[in-house]
């Protein structure tokens, strides 16, 4: 893990992961489960006023480390603590190694640490001649195959119990049954001796309170406890941003934590130390204490505008709980020491652009992390300012360069796109007229895991005029903002569209200066692109001449909302805003604002049991759930719920070229959950999940077919 | 959350004994001290022999039963000590628990506070032989007045800042007994901590 590798090699370890059945049926398991076990523990909470209080306590005592720092040290040290303040990863590492040294200590035991693993403590001890023991199960099993842990709570998920007999089997020299109670209990024993037998223990801190020089340990299993009793010396290993002022402040982090790490109301154990304790072993009759404070960037992460927020992570593991691509991919390829959307950010930081600049790439934007974050951070916004962060440093790629410098002229995209429409000519499918049968050059092999479609004929903008009717008195005025993929790839979702506008007297503008939204350019990187746009389609718009504009893209309808106002805060913050304020998806308008009335109608088109896939943008992005639900029931179909009708469908633009592997079980978890269902449709409302999900189901054979919210109301057999 | 004045001591201990059955603890009622005793060594009466924990170390005589009780005041401890006269196989200590690092049968202490909303038990583990008997026992026996129940751990930091504030402090919350699940999520009770939580609320201090 630790060598520099690239992309492909990276996608190699991916595809690899892919191939791991236990893995991918664990993690599976644990998805759904994990889900319904937060639910419950949450039962009767109002769960974002709840994350919102983490976020303010955290974001406050970021703000303010350095005072507290200040006032954790004076109590510590009152109490006979000894403070150590380490800059580095090397400087903490020696720092515990020099207090190994001095207190003669030959034996350890630890705790679980996710600090003590990004500074990579063991392998610095191990170098001393010092035995480091792991006590934490997972952990001291991932320690015994020396590997990292996948996960941040549950360092073995990786694993199963057949595997890890095999291993205790070789620990101990017995065979051992892969009954997980009596693999516990082997743990139980192994270790006991390693406590009795050890002369320091380290432990992590979940918190640090500066009021009384306090630390607070959250474990299940009871080792922190004997780590930091039997020993005569106890070290405690703590990122600063652990700092908080009071108890009051932890105890309400406490009540957000283990509920959104393993859906437990709390741990078995939480422990608070304030200063040496009695220690009958200890010459003086207290243990000797340290607590070595650990900056490693965190101040200069703290001083980031943008990524101050990154501290508010109280490492509960839930944004990789919830992630489809951590799901598919398992920790060891979804973060580099630090695992999940929040591995993706602090690699960067803490591990260097080399360990960071592939995995920045893999991830969909869905939002899951950020739904369910306890500290309230914005990461697929941090993810994406990651990536550009490391484009602009370390180079650009070239499509990503292109895409960047295509986009800040829409007369050239769009003439590009024209062109690449009369270049597939030659490819399409004879008989299946609108997939793309063999891929042109840019695309690797392996992105055929689903049919492309091909490049309208005629895209909707050259067909607007035609379809426009005029209308007196017209109901509101919109403009119709189509994106990209809708404008060249799958006019007809506009163009049923149009056919309500027209029935319920609205009068549709179709501003002819608007361009791609932006997305595209912000999930590969290229920031500069995305303004440009943004600025572009802010000029096409007359404000003042439409009351909404619609879009029946979820994507563009979440970038435009919150997207852009972000990126042109510095720019026209004024305008962004007036601009987001008129943007409404395609349901929202059609069910709420028009109103439209249950279709009567008879024939094919009716009765049919219809799933839908909530786009990220949607449900996520803008915060509807239901509205397309009152909508399928509206067409006179039936709406049927699928499990996973919020996951994500492994698209995330970009990201399913550059990973395509990972895009395709996804979406293979999608489908299969609609094919359970028994539906004979799966409509959606963003054209990128159609591609993603008609190419699919044409690819596998599936037996429903896929179609946009619009396509539903208004389908093609009527006039 | 419910308001601190509206909960009865009836209601508090009733979501108490609910949310601590929930992870797994045992939770039984006495009127009195006594009687909790008498639970305590009823419970012991029915504990299966010690696994020990340490291959190294001296073997303990399979017939006897270790039980510790460090955290007793000076009357209880006596109290206790005359009931465990009548079953010789018991041996009752209260401190030197290092010499057991092999486990022993039973700890049994009194907590200091219950929190409802968890289940949870909050004990001053200062000094190391309450520490050791609530972690190496198999079977650990907590003793809680019904009055020292409060509602949530927010709900009385003032009282918890007395604990945990003050120098050489170690405050321990308990919540069921120790737990995994990091061999496939499964759940399983009993790692480095004890295998059983018994509970008994005390209606009298
Ligand atoms: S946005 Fe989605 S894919 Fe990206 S890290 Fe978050 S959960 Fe994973
Ligand atoms: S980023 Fe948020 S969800 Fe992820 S571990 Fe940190 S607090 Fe938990």
């Amino acid at each position: 893990m630790e060598s520099h590798e690239n992309l492909k090699s990276y996608k190699h370890r991916l595809d690899d992961a892919l191939d791991n059945h236990f893995l991918r049926q664990a993690m599976d398991k644990f998805a759904v489960a994990y889900r319904t076990s937060r639910e419950n523990a949450f039962a009767g909470m109002d769960v974002a006023d709840l994350i919102q209080q983490v976020a303010d306590i955290k974001a406050a005592a970021i703000a303010d480390s350095k005072a507290l720092l200040e006032r954790f040290i004076k109590k510590a040290t009152a109490h006979g603590v000894h403070v150590h303040l380490a800059d580095t990863a090397e400087d903490a590492n020696r720092i515990i190694g020099e207090i190994a040294q001095k207190t003669g200590s030959k034996k350890i035991v630890k705790s679980k640490s996710m600090t003590a693993e990004e500074i990579h403590l063991n392998r610095w001890l191990e170098n001393l001649g010092v035995e480091v023991t792991e006590t934490d199960l997972g952990e001291w099993i991932v320690q015994l195959r020396k590997e990292g842990p996948s996960h941040m709570v549950m360092p073995a998920i990786h694993l199963s119990r057949f595997q890890v007999a095999d291993l205790f089997s070789d620990v101990t020299g017995t065979d051992q049954d892969a009954e997980i109670d009596r693999l516990v209990k082997v743990a139980r024993k192994e270790l006991r001796e390693k406590f009795v037998q050890a002369d320091m223990g380290i432990t992590g801190a979940n918190y640090a309170l500066a009021d009384t020089g306090t630390i607070g340990i959250a474990t299940n299993e009871g080792n922190a406890r004997l780590v930091t009793t039997l020993p005569k010396v106890h070290v405690a290993l703590v990122g600063i941003d652990k700092l908080l002022p009071t108890l009051a402040d932890a105890l309400t982090v406490n009540r957000i934590l283990p509920k959104n790490a393993t859906g437990q109301a709390i741990t078995s154990y939480v422990t608070w130390i304030t200063g040496p304790s009695e220690c009958t072993t200890a010459p003086s009759g207290k243990r000797e204490m340290h607590i070595v404070f650990l900056d490693n960037g965190r101040s200069k992460i703290a001083a980031d505008p943008v990524f101050a927020q990154v501290l508010q992570c109280v490492r509960c593991g839930a944004c990789a709980n919830v992630c489809p691509v951590y799901r598919m991919v398992g920790g060891h390829q979804m973060g580099h020491i630090y695992i999940g959307a929040i591995g993706l950010i602090t690699t960067y930081f803490f591990h260097g652009i080399e360990n960071a600049k592939n995995l920045v790439q893999n991830c969909t934007n869905c939002g899951a992390c950020k739904a369910v974050c306890a500290g309230g951070i914005d990461l697929p916004h941090l993810i994406k300012e990651i990536h550009a962060r490391i484009q602009d440093e370390a180079g650009h790629p070239l499509q990503s360069l292109l895409l960047g410098k295509v986009l800040k002229s829409r007369k050239l995209f769009h003439s590009l796109l024209r062109t690449a429409h009369l270049a597939q000519k030659p490819l399409l499918d004879k008989k299946e007229k609108p997939y793309l049968r063999h891929l042109p050059m840019i695309f690797s092999s392996d992105h055929n895991f689903r049919r492309l479609p091909a490049i309208a004929d005629v895209p909707f903008r050259d067909r607007f005029e035609k379809l426009h009717k005029p209308t007196d008195n017209p109901r509101f005025t919109i403009a119709l903002f189509s994106g990209c993929v809708q404008d060249f790839v799958y006019p007809e979702h506009l163009e049923a569209a149009m056919k309500g506008f027209a029935m319920h007297n609205i009068h549709v503008t179709f501003p002819m200066g608007q361009s791609c939204c932006g997305l595209p350019a912000v999930s590969m990187g290229e920031k500069s692109a995305a303004r440009d746009v943004a600025l572009q389609n802010l000029d096409a718009v007359d404000l003042d001449t439409v009351d909404y504009i619609v879009t029946l893209c979820a994507s563009c309808a979440s970038h435009l909302t919150h997207g852009v106002p972000k990126l042109l805060k510095d720019y026209a913050p004024k305008k962004a805003a007036a601009f987001a304020d008129k943007v409404v998806p395609y349901s929202v308008f059609m069910n709420d604002i028009v109103g439209i009335a249950s279709a009567v109608r008879t024939g094919a088109d009716v009765g049919r049991k219809t799933a839908f896939h909530s786009p990220c943008h949607l449900c996520r992005g803008l915060g509807v759930h239901n509205t397309p639900h009152e909508l399928i029931e509206k067409s006179g179909n039936q709406y049927v719920p699928t499990d996973e009708e919020e996951t994500c469908c492994g698209f995330g633009g970009s990201f399913s070229t550059t990973f395509p592997a990972v895009s395709n079980e996804i979406l293979t978890r999608k489908l299969d959950d609609v094919t359970e269902s028994g539906a004979d449709l799966l409509v959606t409302e963003c054209p990128g999940c159609v591609l993603q999900l008609r190419g699919g189901v044409a690819k596998q054979g599936r037996k429903f077919t896929v179609c946009h919210l619009s396509e539903l109301l208004y389908p093609q057999s009527e006039p | 959350m419910v308001n601190t004045t509206t909960g009865s001591t009836k209601e508090l201990a009733a979501v108490f004994t609910q949310k601590a059955s929930l992870v797994s603890a045992c939770v039984h009622e006495a009127k009195d001290r006594t009687e909790a005793m008498d639970k305590t060594l009823a419970l012991l009466a029915q504990k299966p022999p010690l696994d020990p924990q340490m291959a190294s170390g001296k073997k303990q005589d399979p017939s006897k039963r270790i039980l510790a009780a460090p955290n007793l005041d000076h009357d209880g401890f006596q109290q206790l000590s005359d009931l465990c006269r009548a079953f010789p196989h018991i041996h009752l200590i209260r401190d030197r628990l290092r010499d057991f690092p092999g486990g022993i049968d039973m700890g049994v202490t009194t907590a200091d506070f219950g929190i409802a909303d968890t289940g949870t038990l909050v004990i001053n583990s200062n000094d190391e032989h309450t520490r050791l008997a609530t972690m190496l026992c198999e079977v650990h026996v907590a003793i809680l007045a019904v009055s020292d129940i409060r509602e949530t751990a927010l709900s009385m930091t003032k009282e918890l800042e007395m604990l945990v504030g003050r120098k050489g402090s170690y405050t321990a919350f308990v919540t069921g007994a120790s737990r995994t699940a990091d061999i496939e999520r499964v759940l399983a009770i009993g790692v480095h901590g004890p295998l059983e939580l018994h509970i008994i609320l005390v209606e009298e201090k």
